[in-house]
């Protein structure tokens, strides 16, 4: 029989059986739909939870100096550990794998003013390449500072796009002044606005960023409030972190294993610990989604088998009018798949609906939910092997009853 | 009026008896493990092309489990069966499959038809699996309605029809691929008696078209109406009569 006679023989049994039918392609949507839906809102977590961490910069490591907590080679212990430019360039030298490496200066005194609106943000003083290291992005028209703002010392100020809005409003800022404690100052850049969920002097939105070097020229300043550094390899960190402290252990005459000369916050630690969260939600996931596959894959399978049982009779007189072994066998697992094909697709149709009419606004908090097609496929492909196991394994001993044994039943 | 009853004169491939069915010291076990059963111990029978023969007997003397040896649905514990000259015996199950389709049609008491088939779809399913081309089937199926009187019930559902209506659909079923033999078990024995009498009418016509037709049956009024009846009684041959 070709494929076309399987297919009206399908829609007969389908007429005929409409409870039993409704029953199994609610089990293959239901799994379907879950699985995928349930996948879908564990990747859109991960990926708003990602974007969030990110949002502070990627395998960064922010230092502060501090005192020094134990004696070293006569000198006292309480000895504040000063880092200024000259210490920068011999962490440049001497630390490997880092990618980029900034004195940070920061201020919180300083009175912006534009118009009649006077805002005390935070503001950092910084090398340009603090932008890249900290997601500093500026939106399109705008910069961070660079190169050439540093070697001149010019008064040139890139916005957090939340303090802009609080300044400028909804107007163009950049080409404008903000005069800073009295001093016009010419905003370049306005920052895109990002996802962070963690800081250390406030979140990058409401601050300021002008080049280290017009900060110390103006403000006087030497000493960097702190330091960023960035490796190129998260697995790198380590070591870079040791380095960073013997260098400057050995400049500043201080222990070694002197914890509290120099701070540190290892932010890849954060990202490692995400990662083993985000592993062992997947794997939760994972169990949830076999599980409800595998209470999907039970329906299908008690169905196939109470339908072959059912219909041991009408095997019996098929096989006395000369259907062969294959012929019914084929039979009905055109049916179970055919059954799980259109479970699967209606089942993935729902979660798609679902995912696309998702409120966008709840994406800050548990992302929106993306829904992949492998999954559903990969779904749809187990239930089917399911249903295929569940459909065969009976169809085959039917087949295999002697004719008069079958049509007894 | 079945057309082309007499179709495969000739075509007898290594019979030089002519013999349709041979059998010859049939056995049939059925060993449930704890109990082995006989319930065929040893059945020699021939039965020549255009015959109308009826093999009677009481309830549990073994027609039935000979009629499935004859009609291929139940194979033989021991002993010969040739089909047209063709061993029986040993061939596969895909083989037997093929003559169930081709070379006997079966009538059944209980008719067997699929309750959630149409009657057209009913007689054609042999034609289905014998791969005959979609106009062909229609013609044939809609051939072997007008014979059977039918014509009008075509798209009817089984239980849309009466007994004696039923038991005509899988008649037409029976004939649709054109069997060397009909095989009925008690095909009267769900009727009542005008319908009963409106089969056994049917059948004899199909005999004078020559087709060979073996009725199973415990009833002597029917068997009545045959030329040859062949008694069995717990699993053998007792008499093997003409009928005057």
């Amino acid at each position: 029989m070709g494929w076309r006679n399987y297919l009206r023989q399908f829609l007969r049994d389908l007429r005929s059986q409409k409870l039993r039918t409704v029953l199994t392609l609610f089990g293959l949507v239901w799994g379907t739909a879950s699985v995928t839906l349930l996948l879908a809102f564990g990747e859109g977590l991960q990926e708003r939870l990602i974007k969030n961490i990110r949002g502070l910069g990627e395998n960064i490591v922010i230092c502060w100096p501090s005192q020094t907590s134990k004696p070293w080679e006569g000198l006292p212990r309480n000895r504040k550990i000063a880092i200024k430019d000259e210490d920068i360039e011999a962490l440049r030298r001497e630390v490997p794998g880092l990618t980029a490496i900034s004195g940070e200066y920061s201020a919180g005194n300083k009175k912006f003013k534009v118009g009649h609106k006077v805002l005390v943000p935070g503001m950092t003083g910084a090398n340009p390449v603090f932008a890249a290291m900290r997601n500093l992005i500026p939106q399109t028209g705008g910069r961070y500072v660079n190169d050439l703002d540093m070697d001149e010392r010019r008064r040139v100020v890139f916005l957090g796009d939340g303090l802009k809005n609080d300044l400028f409003g909804d107007e163009e800022a950049v080409g404008k002044y903000v005069t800073v404690n009295g001093v016009p100052f010419l905003v370049v850049g306005v920052m895109q606005k990002k996802e962070q969920d963690s800081s250390y002097q406030g979140r990058d939105t409401d601050r300021a960023s002008i080049p280290g070097t017009t900060f110390r020229a103006m403000y006087g300043q030497e000493k960097y409030g702190n330091f960023v550094l960035q490796v190129a390899d998260a697995d790198k960190v380590e070591v870079a972190k040791d380095k960073v402290i013997a260098t400057l252990a050995k400049i500043h005459r201080f222990d070694p294993t002197d914890s509290e000369a120099v701070r540190m916050w290892d932010v890849t630690e954060n990202e490692k610990f995400m990662h083993s969260f985000m592993l062992g939600f997947r794997i939760f996931l994972g169990v949830m989604g076999v599980l409800t596959l595998v209470v999907a894959g039970i329906g299908v399978s008690n169905i196939m088998n109470v339908v072959v049982e059912e219909r041991t009779k009408e095997i019996g007189v098929k096989m006395a009018l000369g259907a062969r072994q294959r012929a019914i066998i084929t039979q009905f697992l055109f049916e179970t798949l055919l059954l799980t094909a259109l479970g699967g697709a209606i089942g993935f149709a729902i979660s798609a609906g679902i995912c696309a009419g998702f409120p966008a606004n709840l994406d800050e908090y548990v992302g929106t939910p993306a829904i992949s097609l492998q999954v559903g496929a990969t779904t749809t492909a187990v239930l089917g092997v399911i249903g295929f196991l569940a459909g065969f394994f009976p169809a085959r001993s039917a087949a295999r009853l002697n004719p008069v044994e079958a049509l007894r039943l | 009026m079945f057309g082309n009853g007499r179709k495969k004169n000739g075509a007898n491939p290594g019979a030089g008896n002519g013999d349709l069915i041979d059998l010859e010291g049939i056995r049939k076990v059925y060993d449930t493990g704890a109990i082995k059963v006989e319930a065929l111990r040893g059945v020699d029978l021939t039965v020549k092309e255009n015959e109308f023969l009826a093999i009677v007997g009481p309830s549990g003397s073994g027609k039935s489990t000979l009629m499935n040896i004859i009609g291929c649905l139940d194979t033989a514990t021991d002993g010969s069966y040739r089909l047209k000259g063709e061993q029986v015996g040993g061939l596969s199950i895909d083989r037997l499959a093929e003559i169930r389709n081709k070379r006997v049609g079966f009538v059944f008491q209980n008719f067997n038809l699929l309750p959630q088939l149409t009657a057209f779809e009913n007689v054609e399913m042999p034609l289905l699996f014998k791969g005959t081309q979609a106009r062909q089937r229609r013609e044939r199926v809609e051939f072997l309605f007008e014979q059977v009187g039918l014509s009008d019930r075509m798209l009817h559902r089984p239980v849309e029809l009466s007994g004696g209506q039923m038991q005509r659909v899988a008649i037409a079923r029976a004939l649709a691929c054109e069997p060397d033999i009909i095989l009925a078990d008690e095909p009267t024995g769900n009727l009542d008696t005008t319908s009963g009498r409106d089969i056994v009418g049917m059948f004899e016509e199909l005999w004078h078209k020559g087709h060979t037709l073996v009725l199973i049956t415990h009833d002597a009024a029917l068997a009545g109406r045959t030329k040859r009846v062949v008694h069995v009684q717990d699993g053998a041959v007792v008499s093997d009569e003409a009928v005057a």
